[in-house]
């Protein structure tokens, strides 16, 4: 079966690994202290696009992302492990968005690509940890959408199976492609880089991360040594879009785009508790409505 | 994330050497596969990069995933199940890791699937892969065995069996027998040809045979009945799918468990000639053996490291008496020696394999084209140098990497006896080092050729007329004095004229000739990084003196006359 993937990529601080720098005195997070990487849970996500495409043979696996012309490197990224090809979404007018605003973009650019059979992202980004993405995608694009997804166990008839994280063990479900898939941190981490894929697309970049690449020392201007490459090997030039290129409103894009503000941002420390496991008898319940009550949770 | 390619910035100064200007150039064939392959590289700073990025996922694996399998591969080993070899769990994890990453035929060319890189990057992601896991080392880089395959088999077989390899089937070298271990001549597994069936077929047993049940077996067989030396014996290929070996045991080892030692079964195994009849162990094992050699090289170097790592995190976090342990002579001189031992390591290491690349590489050259005579006599010299530098290469880190294992534990004081922590299976680990592939012995022995000739001498001479910045002036002096002694020590044991004077001796000179030849290599490198190498260099150039002070003491004064007493009956 040839299947049509897209994979959703974000490109963020690597949060897991914090330095003495990582915020500013003014509590935001210092980017330029902390490495940008591909984001964990959408590694996961690729690895099972990737799976699904060993297993259906024909399938294409592209590479979604929206961010500042070095997120190209996701893609750059994707294609080193086996997807066939990417997309950045990049412009002025993309900056600042909210999750409706990225979900907006996105789902626009999905539409100019054309749909697809399986758009599969992580749960959640580690810089902002909303889990609200894929799902608004899903809702712009008016999919099906499988969340916290573990393993795509099977692809047949138009239907997915996936197994799927859920408190205290996982559950089996089944879905109707096209649909929307995001993967748990939980799931089978990603495959390397695969070694003739990164001699092949180590230059690959997009028009705007060309521009912006560092000047090589003792030589006026970038090294531009290797440019004369982009005219032959079509596989090095990658697919770059603004919000025009899309068809995307400006009003629905970036901070314009964005009703979420953030007013302020404090540093707190959580007053953990004690966990309890409930089961589903009536004492049981009778307890919990209580301490509900009790705390003044429910009225 | 930790990566042992980029933790690790002597690995790529030695990419950058001189050299390898040359041997790219010449693997690349003027780059001539840069239209038809994607993954080809355009031009000479292209190829180093692509060696880069390549090792940078050789780091990024060892690192992330080899080394942390590490504990539980050595703790399950493999098992023996209805006469197959199951490697322990996690080492299918790594293959597959390894697999995904195309990280197999990394030397064959492109045309049957492989990354047509040179031996000095293999060599330097075989490093890493021991650095993670030496028994893993093992069972990755037996793939060199297909060099062998390539070398000498068919072009059909070539089609047939090197794609296998860069897919990611497993290979080894079936040679020893319960009778034939060092003296591999002794070797009885028959082999016989049925003209019917136009098919040879193998009966018979081997033994101590390393990942003995792999996907592509390299056999060394009696094809000629009757006869009893190496020149009865012929090269087979053996392939699992066509059935008809069995693993009989599976040795229980003191270290590399990762690395499965089996006993095979030979019952009328269906093999296919490689090469030409005899010329199996007087040619083609002996190709095999110098690559295998030269792995060792790797595979010790990159233990060195990991010991050193394991000591060196020891002395930094653990206090005694208010302070910390490195901050005591004691273990400071330690570290220092262990860290001095890695880079000359490196550096013999990585010169041998330049000069292999260049020798082989023109080899190959030559069944394309006749070569030039400033080729030929390119291909001689090199070729030459390494014959001459393996030996020295496997012998020394082999010996230098059961030292630095010795030392992270002693760093580690009683903790290090103790089960939990990493030390002692290194310790473990490194104790085959020195054994397989030609004992440490069996080294002096291939060395001490090249020692009477003048063959080192004279590479010894030509290292000590080039510069040195004047920071380095004292290293070199200690280094030109030990080679007066070494000159000095070969001319004293020429002098009896007695063969068996001069092997009870060789020890002696061979451990003289290495560390005066690593502590020139050494500086030389440090000459071109001192940042790097400095400190390494100097420490290793007094150990090299003290080395060559105290052996051709007793060389010096040594009487032929005590012999007889020595041997015993």
């Amino acid at each position: 079966m040839n299947l049509r993937i897209i994979v959703l990529a974000k490109q963020v601080p690597d949060t897991r690994n914090v330095g003495k720098d990582a915020m500013t005195p003014e509590g935001t997070v210092n980017r330029a202290a902390l490495p940008a990487i591909f984001n964990p849970d959408d590694m996961n996500a690729l690895e099972q696009a990737l799976r699904l495409k060993e297993q259906n043979p024909g399938t294409s696996v592209g590479i979604l992302t929206m961010g500042p012309p070095r997120a190209a490197e996701l893609i750059r990224q994707g294609l080193y492990r086996g997807a066939d090809t990417g997309w950045l979404l990049t412009d002025r007018l993309f900056a600042g968005a909210d999750t409706l605003a990225t979900s907006y973009a996105l789902a626009t650019a999905i539409k100019k690509i054309g749909g697809a059979d399986i758009i599969i992202g992580g749960r959640q980004a580690i810089d902002g940890d909303t889990a609200q993405v894929g799902p608004q995608v899903a809702q712009k694009l008016g999919l099906s959408q499988v969340t916290y997804a573990e393993e795509i166990l099977d692809c047949k008839d138009g239907r997915l199976t996936i197994r799927r994280h859920i408190d205290g063990g996982t559950e089996t479900v089944s879905a109707p492609m096209p649909c929307l898939i995001t993967v748990n941190g939980t799931a089978a981490p990603c495959r390397p880089a695969n070694a003739k894929l990164v001699m092949k697309f180590k230059r690959a970049s997009c028009p705007s991360e060309r521009v912006a690449l560092p000047v090589k020392p003792g030589t006026p201007g970038r090294d531009d040594s290797y440019d004369y490459l982009y005219d032959s090997r079509e596989w090095l030039n990658l697919t770059q879009w603004s919000v025009a290129d899309i068809d995307g409103d400006p009003q629905q894009c970036g901070l314009a785009g964005s009703p979420t503000k953030v007013m302020a941002v404090q540093n707190i420390v959580f007053q953990a508790k004690e966990s309890k496991s409930l089961s589903d008898s009536d004492a049981d319940i009778e307890w919990l409505v209580k301490e509900l009550r009790d705390e003044k949770i429910i009225g | 994330m930790a990566n042992y390619f980029t933790d690790n910035p002597e690995l790529e100064f030695h990419l950058h050497h001189p050299l390898m200007k040359r041997i790219v150039e010449l693997r690349e064939r003027g780059f001539a596969d840069k239209d038809s392959y994607p993954e080809a590289p355009v031009d000479f700073e292209d190829a180093i990069e692509n060696y880069k990025q390549v090792l940078s996922i050789v780091g990024d694996i060892t690192a992330n995933i080899v080394e942390p399998n590490s504990e539980a591969v050595d703790q399950e080993g493999p098992h023996l199940v209805d006469g197959r070899m199951h490697y322990a769990s996690k080492t299918y994890e790594n293959l597959e890791a390894t697999r995904k990453a195309g990280l197999w035929g990394v030397s064959m060319p492109r045309r049957y699937g492989g990354l047509n890189m040179p031996i000095t990057p293999y060599s330097m992601a075989s490093e890493m892969m021991s650095e993670a896991d030496a028994g893993f080392q093992n069972v990755w880089s037996l793939q060199d065995c297909v060099e062998t395959l390539y070398a000498f088999g068919s072009e059909e077989q070539r089609q047939k069996y090197i794609p296998r390899v860069c897919a990611g089937e497993t290979m080894s070298m079936d040679l020893t027998e319960p009778d034939a271990g060092s003296d591999l001549q002794r070797v009885m597994l028959k082999a016989t040809y049925n003209a019917e069936e136009d098919q040879w077929y193998l009966n018979g047993v081997k033994r101590f045979i390393t990942n003995g049940d792999s996907d592509i077996h390299l056999v060394l067989a009696r094809s000629e009945e009757g006869t009893h030396d190496g020149r009865g014996l012929s090269m087979f290929i053996y392939d699992k799918r066509n059935g008809g070996v069995t693993v009989r045991h599976i040795e229980n080892k003191l270290g590399i468990h990762g690395s499965p030692t089996c006993e095979l079964v030979y019952k009328n195994a269906k093999a296919e000639l490689c090469g030409q009849t005899r010329l199996g162990l007087i040619k083609y094992v002996m190709s095999l053996m110098n690559g295998a050699r030269l792995g060792i090289g790797a595979q010790s170097v990159g233990l060195m490291q990991a010991a050193y790592n394991e000591g060196l995190a020891y002395a930094r976090e653990r206090a005694q008496f208010d302070k910390k342990i490195i901050l005591f002579p004691a273990v400071y001189d330690m570290l220092s020696r262990m860290k001095a031992k890695i880079d000359a390591g490196r550096s013999i290491l990585y010169m041998t394999s330049r000069y292999v690349d260049i020798y082989k590489t023109l080899e190959d050259i030559a069944r394309e084209r006749p070569l030039t005579a400033e080729e030929r006599a390119e291909q001689k010299k090199y070729s030459r140098l390494a014959d001459a530098l393996t030996p020295i290469t496997k012998g020394m880190t082999s010996e230098f990497a059961n030292q630095n294992a010795y030392d992270a534990i002693q760093i580690h004081g009683g903790s290090g006896f103790i089960m939990e922590y990493k030390s002692q299976r290194l310790y473990r680990d490194a104790r085959i080092l020195s054994i397989y592939e030609g004992t440490t012995q069996l080294q002096v022995v291939a060395a001490l050729r090249y020692i009477t000739n003048g063959t080192y001498s004279k590479e010894i001479e030509e290292l000590l007329a080039s510069e040195v910045p004047s920071s380095l002036a004292g290293a070199k002096a200690s280094l030109a004095k030990a080679a007066e002694e070494l000159n000095a020590s070969i001319e004293k044991v020429k002098s009896f004229g007695d063969q068996e004077v001069t092997d009870f001796l060789g020890r002696r000179l061979f451990q003289m000739t290495g560390m005066t030849l690593m502590g020139l290599l050494l500086l030389s490198d440090a000459a071109r990084c001192e940042e790097l190498f400095a400190g390494s260099a100097r420490i290793f150039a007094g150990l090299a003196a003290e080395t060559a002070a105290g052996h051709s003491a007793f060389i010096a004064s040594f009487d032929p006359a005590l012999l007889p007493d020595l041997r015993a009956e």
